[in-house]
């Protein structure tokens, strides 16, 4: 038998069709939808005549224009914001999905209640409206971000019409030094490669370092496939996947758990097989990361200066366009950059281990004075399980808002936002003009970073921390 | 049911950025209800007004200059559309009036979503793109592209012709204006076939219950 990467397999193993060319109709075997654009999509299917085909399959949140701040209801910032979550509660209900609604308490965004709650599998196809769905597959899934008309789709016929990607594996291998996170590998990754290094592949990412990587960071370094242009992102499952999925409330029991690890198992890509693109990246090379301009491949390391046209790897329209917006120029130190605001949350880094890290470096330290610092933790359980260790205290003494959970200030909803001209160094995905907010300056890190800079009050690495605060 | 494209002939209006995200496309400040409609007001509104909320136009934005009036092609950037999954990006468009994006790449999701909506997303290298903006730059009103979707060319200006590709169900789905859904649902022996055999197979995707 010739040796098949793990992407054929995914693919094989829910090909109901092939259609023209090279595409084909793909079993979807989750569809998780969302407030901000699943609501559409259930809006357009009850206008059709059509039937939802499985509805114990699909399930939905509250997560991106819910409001976060404590004690919250259905009215949020953005003006009409309650009709969206009144409307998309209505359509749940219509046709009898499982809806994470506001105060339930399993709410969460899409990404993070996904895994934790045991919706997606190894093995399994999940879509969602929602570039971020590449997350996911983190736990060895074929998950996949797309538009509402094909989440319709996929409501209305249980399948996607999907035109076949080409594979790349990415390698990292080595070991990486101690502060050099999940988020600093996702981020070198299109900082070397580029914001389409990744466009029309699905990328599996292997080797030891991945191997290495507990699932909350696998989660992390998936999330991002989608800054990298690419259809998905995913990792063979382990030992560390069974270990996560067990028991979950909605992982598989009894000898339907046993059946469905068996299958897991198989779930590598095999010796010997052939990728259209192969690339290795040694992580002991790496430190952490921060962004400089306006996408995600103008990064570099924390320790380092806004680089030259020549050097910054991206046009020179979309070079100067990135510093006027963010008003910097040429060979300025990161770390001499003056932050306005931090921000921990989001689908990329809002789990528990991202909040533990992130409060090891506070804990007995005080955000600098004129920072406004936020977190936001990806989930309801996420929260109390945080609060149950003392977090929140940790948090809260440090000076950061401890909120309920969802994508927050993530993204600009039209409600809440970080400021106009406001620099922000963020836990998020993302530093897109006006992503956090009209002309706000958004700087991407990991959360440790995002802590030590709202310390210092300004970009700063957690290992720069200790001696520095001491010589103030 | 999207109307069919086949040809168009139009006014093509550059916006050659690169990563120009659907954010930029359509602010989701401006995504104010459940619907896929009443969005055209919204589309750049970043860009294309003087003022978060306000409708002044911006006059340096290419869209608001007399000479690029009733564009239906647009000239874009590298990663065109990246960013948010969000479809309202290209019903934006589509509600404005644009049927064509001529960029060297394009985010999939966005697409997907253009061709599912009855935008030609087309990929030509960015040099032909500069060409055409060059071209197009002289009398924009007067120096049309046409954009044939059967043959697979961009032509600007006589004899001047780029060949680009299109996978076959995109093409067709363009040509014919097809309902993905209604295509799809023709295969419904083969989805049921697919489950009825994978229910056996992989039993615990489909035995689904909460326990808390
Ligand atoms: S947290 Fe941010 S990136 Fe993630 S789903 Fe929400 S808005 Fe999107």
């Amino acid at each position: 038998m010739t040796a098949r990467t793990l992407f054929e397999k995914l693919w094989s193993a829910h090909l109901v069709r092939e259609l023209d060319g090279d595409s084909a109709l793909i079993a979807v075997d989750r569809v998780f939808l969302h407030e901000r654009t699943g609501s559409v999509a259930l809006k357009s299917l009850a206008q059709s005549a059509r039937r939802l085909v499985d509805p114990s399959r699909v399930f939905c949140t509250m997560d991106h224009i819910v409001d976060t701040r404590p004690g919250r209801g259905d009215d949020t910032l953005l003006p009409g914001g309650r009709a969206f979550v009144s409307e998309t509660r209505a359509a749940a209900r219509a046709v009898g999905i499982r809806l994470f609604d506001v105060n339930d308490p399993l709410q969460g965004i899409v990404h993070v209640i996904s895994p934790e709650l045991g919706i997606v599998l190894p093995g399994a196809t999940v879509v969602c409206p929602d570039s971020h769905t590449c997350t996911q597959g983190a736990l060895g899934a074929f998950a996949w971000g797309i538009g509402s008309t094909e989440a319709e789709h996929a409501l209305a016929t249980g399948t996607l019409r999907v035109k076949k990607p080409k594979t790349m594996r990415v390698r990292f291998e080595g070991v990486r030094s101690s502060f050099v996170t999940a988020k600093d590998l996702a981020i070198a990754l299109i900082a070397r490669f580029g914001s389409v290094g990744g466009n029309g592949y699905a990328v599996e990412f292997a080797g030891a370092a991945v191997e290495a990587l507990d699932i909350e960071e696998r989660l992390t370094l998936c999330n991002m496939a989608t800054e990298f242009s690419a259809v998905t992102g995913f990792i063979a499952p382990d030992d560390k996947t069974f270990d996560y999925l067990i028991g979950r409330p909605y992982a598989p029991r009894g000898s339907d758990w046993e059946r469905a690890l068996h299958a897991w198992r198989a779930l590598r890509s095999d010796a010997g097989a052939v990728f259209d693109r192969e690339i290795v990246i040694d992580v002991s090379a790496l430190a952490p990361m921060v962004t400089w301009g306006t996408s995600p491949q103008h990064a570099v390391p924390v320790s380092g200066v806004v680089p030259a046209e020549s050097e910054s790897g991206t046009s020179a329209e979309s070079y100067q366009r990135a510093l006027h917006y963010m008003g910097l120029s040429s060979g300025i130190p990161l770390r001499d950059l003056e932050i306005g605001a931090a921000f921990i949350g989001s689908c990329t880094n809002s789990r528990l281990s991202d909040l533990r890290r992130a409060a090891e470096v506070l804990r007995g330290r005080r955000v600098a004075s004129g920072v406004r610092a936020i977190c936001v933790p990806g989930s309801m359980s996420v929260k109390r399980a945080a609060e149950s260790e003392g977090l929140d205290k940790v948090f809260l003494d440090a000076g950061f808002e401890w909120r309920e959970s969802g994508c927050s200030m993530c993204f600009f909803a039209g409600g809440e936002s970080i400021g106009a001209k406001q620099r922000v160094i963020s836990s998020t995905n993302r530093n897109f003009e006006s992503r956090q907010g009209p002309e706000t300056r958004t700087h991407i890190a990991s959360p440790e970073t995002v802590a030590a800079s709202a310390v210092m009050g300004r970009i700063a690495g957690a290992d720069q921390l200790p001696a520095q605060v001491r010589a103030s | 049911m999207t109307e069919p494209v086949r040809q168009l002939i139009a006014v093509a209006a550059p916006l050659i950025r690169a990563n120009v995200d659907t954010d930029a496309i359509i602010p989701s400040r401006e995504m104010k209800t459940v619907s896929k409609t009443g969005l055209a007001d919204g589309l750049f509104a970043g860009w294309r007004y003087t003022a978060i909320g306000s409708r002044e136009p911006n006059p340096s934005f290419v869209l608001n200059q007399i000479a690029y009036a009733k564009a239906q092609i647009l000239l874009g950037g590298e990663n065109f559309g990246c960013g948010s999954s969000r479809e309202h990006a290209v019903w934006a468009l589509h509600e404005f009036g644009i049927r064509t994006v001529i960029a060297p790449s394009f985010a999939p999701i966005f697409f997907g979503n253009c061709v599912r909506n009855g935008i030609v997303p087309v990929r030509l290298a960015a040099a032909a793109i500069q060409d055409i903006a060059s071209w197009v730059g002289i009398d924009p009103q007067a120096h049309r592209v046409k954009v044939d979707v059967e043959a697979l060319q961009v032509a600007a200006g006589e004899g001047v012709n780029w060949r680009f590709e299109l996978d076959t169900e995109s093409r067709e789905m363009l040509l014919e204006g097809l309902d993905a859904i209604d295509l799809t649902l023709r295969n419904k022996p083969d989805i049921d076939a697919f489950l009825e055999r994978d229910r056996i197979v992989r039993p615990w995707i489909y035995r689904l219950s909460e326990h808390t």
